[in-house]
């Protein structure tokens, strides 16, 4: 029997896993949606092709990990959603907004297709940019002075940044011809910008939580941290000098850009993970004195034990059946 | 505080009406879908799956917009009533925990090859896929209506200073109104899908699209609600007499009785006057009231006067409730009248035609008056005697929940309308498409891009 106090640690890995796998899955469609061309048939209709079968699913690890928070940590649910009010209600106007355009793109007469063109990408650069705002307010723990505003609106504009980037090497993945070409070119302009606000987060974090300070320069938590941005640094330059090098004959290693941006995406939060645990709103509740009654964790537990592989391998056979270079997206 | 309650609950109440409209088509959408493919697959007939085909278009719009306003939803339950989170979150969290592993996934997962997928794998697959995707709408809701019906009919737990702590989990899912509710629910989904198909097959046919798909959808359609329609009766009836025994103040306000008496009459109309504590312009049917609730004429019905401070505001429940019988008894009516009128004619007379059109969205009235007769008649409860509404309201300034309670009713508005102007395109460009020849392969269309 799993006792007490073990299952916040369960439950925040699980959340964890949720927030990873969300930030990959729908940073790579949110990506495609932000480098949308406007005026562009040919290529956009590919674009949205590529991302068609999956942004549903993917958008779905949001509502698991917001689910997680709500059920396991309530108290933090409230706390977090109380402060981040606003940037999340508008995050949901942007979600709306793309979610929605995606649908209504191919089925209103063309001359409207152009519009809600439009809407899809400024609701993905919205969802993106109101993402990295919540991150950035969240790791300053909430506070309202300039330089914490200024510090979550830069952020706001690295996450926007990095989902442009994992969206573009999905495409040159995913595409070829012309287009997997410019994916190329977005995807080495997009990484620097990546690149910066990575850097910026790592300097301004320990900066400015003298908790996280304590973390960065402590054992063993210093031994995971440190080698976060070398390793991420070494992965940019790894990540240019194969983009300078694509698209190859016979398109060989096409999926080698996507690899790096998701390992890129695994090292910053783990970074984060281990600058804030145990904390779930850092600096003010650990995630012991959040968790729910210890039989409303169990009772879901034994369900996700069981229902979680299942998703995974349902999510796995939907990648497979979709694998290979984007085709027209057709109804049937 | 009243105003940030106001407006929370005001919000509340605009996401979630504009939520349940997609859900109430989809979940039975999806399993007429099911119909058709299964229908295709065994016969090979075309018509099959060219009536899939079109209406799997509109079901994928429908579901897209259920998904992006139900993900508003799951926020706004930690964004403006964290309260609510606070005192039942062990009940509430877990249901909803389930309804997102056991149900979100799969259906946003298998959408994708339901309506990408037909190319790239075998059919069965993509009739097992279409399946899935039915079995997980109403998975969603199932443990969304068991969650909704625990906060009407609370069971299974304790309080502990205030905080429900569970004692048996079948209780809280199979609490006393839970069973009515899901059925009831699933049985208004089949019928609002069904005047919607039969509402657009008759205006596809109206526009002079005399092809078979259409003809065939507007058959299925109506046949299927002229045999929902009774059951649908039968089970609000069974729904009411439990309502009856658990929540007997919402009766007394759906009943518009003040004071307790026997052999009340049932009020084809009239009007509540909550000061005077009374009805204006009755038109009663004497006894009829009793005889629902009661089978019995003279049996005794508890008025509102018994739960004063604790009974909802009685006209939003009392004419709720007018307007859902009424809408479902016209739909009765053109259901039976339509499918006889197929049945022994094959077609249907052009009045009738329009009549069909015309209550194209029928079931969304019926749905949201229904749903706001059960909710304000939980008034002035979250949870039935657990949570009062006024406990479990945020601290967020109000400006900020007026600031988007007017972004979210604009934002709907558009969608609404952009939602109904879309169906009525799909409708007319299919109006349009020729038929396909007889032994054409339907599956080599050059349709171009169709996401």
């Amino acid at each position: 029997m799993i006792s007490d106090a073990t299952l916040p640690i369960i439950f925040v890995g699980l959340m964890g896993l949720a927030v990873l796998l969300y930030a990959i899955l729908d940073g790579y469609d949110l990506g495609v949606g932000i480098l949308l061309p406007l005026g562009h048939e040919s290529r956009k209709d590919q674009m949205i092709a590529s991302i068609g079968p999956f942004w549903d699913a993917n958008e779905t690890w949001l509502v698991l990990a917001v689910g997680l928070l709500l059920i396991a940590f309530p108290s933090a649910h409230s706390l977090v959603l109380r402060e981040l009010y606003l940037p999340a209600t508008f995050m949901l106007f942007g979600l709306i907004m793309r979610g929605v355009a995606f649908d209504f793109r191919a089925k209103v007469a063309f001359t409207k297709k152009a519009l809600w063109d439009k809407v899809f990408k400024f609701g993905s650069i919205l969802t993106a940019f109101m993402q990295g705002v919540m991150l950035g307010s969240y790791i300053m723990g909430f506070e309202h002075s300039l330089a914490a505003t200024l510090f979550s609106l830069l952020s706001g504009i690295g996450v926007t940044a990095a989902y442009a980037f994992i969206g573009a090497c999905w495409l040159v993945m995913k595409t070829d011809g012309e287009l997997q070409i410019k994916a190329v070119y977005w995807a080495r302009k997009t990484s620097w910008m990546c690149f910066a606000g990575v850097l910026a987060v790592c300097l301004v974090n320990p900066l400015i939580n003298p908790g996280v300070l304590d973390r960065w320069i402590s054992l063993p938590f210093a031994l995971f941290i440190w080698p976060i941005p070398f390793v991420c640094f070494c992965l940019f330059v790894l990540c240019h000098l194969v983009l300078k090098r694509l698209p190859l004959a016979d398109d060989a290693g096409c999926w080698v850009p996507f690899m790096i941006a998701l390992f890129i995406f695994l090292f910053c939060f783990q970074g984060l993970a281990v600058s804030f645990f145990p904390y779930i709103v850092p600096g003010q509740l650990d995630i012991w004195q959040a968790a729910s009654a210890p039989e409303s964790l169990r009772f879901i537990l034994v369900g996700a034990i069981v229902v979680v592989p299942c998703i995974l391998a349902y999510t796995a056979f939907s990648y497979r059946v979709f694998w290979g270079k984007v085709r027209d997206l057709r109804y049937y | 505080m009243d105003d940030v309650l106001l407006l929370s609950r005001l919000q509340f109440a605009a996401n979630i009406s504009f939520h349940i409209l997609f859900p109430s088509i989809s979940i039975a959408l999806c399993w007429l879908l099911c119909y058709f493919k299964i229908r295709f697959d065994i016969s090979k007939q075309p018509v099959w799956m060219r009536a899939y085909r079109f209406w799997v278009k509109i079901f994928a719009l429908t579901f897209a917009l259920g998904v992006v306003s139900g993900i508003t939803m799951s926020f706004q339950f930690g964004t403006n009533w964290p309260g609510y989170m606070e005192k039942v979150g062990n009940i509430a969290g877990p249901l909803l925990g389930y309804e997102v592993l056991t149900a979100f996934f799969l259906e946003a997962t298998f959408l994708g090859i339901m309506l990408f997928g037909q190319q790239r794998v075998p059919g069965w697959v993509h009739t097992l896929s279409t399946l899935l995707v039915a079995i997980g709408t109403s998975l969603s809701a199932f443990w969304i209506l068991a969650l909704n019906s625990w906060m009407q009919t609370p069971d299974g737990f304790k309080l502990i200073d205030g905080v429900a702590y569970v004692t048996d989990w079948w209780a809280v899912i199979f609490n006393p109104s839970f069973p009515y509710r899901f059925t009831h629910t699933l049985l208004a989904s089949g019928l609002t899908a069904s005047f919607l198909m039969a509402g657009l097959s008759a205006y596809r046919i109206h526009r002079g699209d005399a092809k078979h798909a259409p003809r065939l959808a507007l058959k299925t359609a109506l046949v299927l609600a002229a045999v929902l329609a009774p059951l649908q009766v039968l089970v609000g009836d069974m729904h009411g007499l439990n309502t009856f025994e658990h929540q007997p103040q919402k009766v007394a306000a759906m009943e518009g009785v003040w004071d307790t008496e026997k052999g009340a009459p049932l009020l084809l109309f009239a009007v509540p006057d909550e000061k005077a504590r009374t009805n204006h312009f009755e038109i009663p049917i004497p006894n009829m009231a009793s005889i629902i609730l009661t089978h019995d004429p003279n049996g005794e019905i508890r008025g509102l006067n018994e739960f004063i401070g604790e009974h909802p505001p009685v006209k939003p429940v009392f004419y709720g409730f007018r307007i859902m019988v009424g809408v479902g008894m016209l739909m009765l009516l053109t259901a039976w009248l339509g499918s006889w009128s197929l049945l022994r004619q094959g077609q249907l007379p052009s009045w009738l035609l329009k009549a069909v059109m015309a209550m194209t969205f029928s079931g969304w009235i019926a749905t949201l008056a229904g749903w706001y007769v059960t909710e304000v008649g939980r008034q002035p409860y979250l949870v039935s005697g657990v949570l009062r509404t006024a406990d479990a309201v945020t601290g967020i300034a109000p400006g900020n929940v007026l600031l988007t309670f007017c972004l979210y009713i604009t934002l709907y508005v558009v969608l609404l309308g952009a939602y109904l102007h879309t169906l009525f395109l799909l409708a007319r460009k299919a109006v349009e498409i020729e038929e396909y020849q007889p032994g054409e392969n339907p599956f080599s269309q050059p349709m171009g891009v169709q996401a």
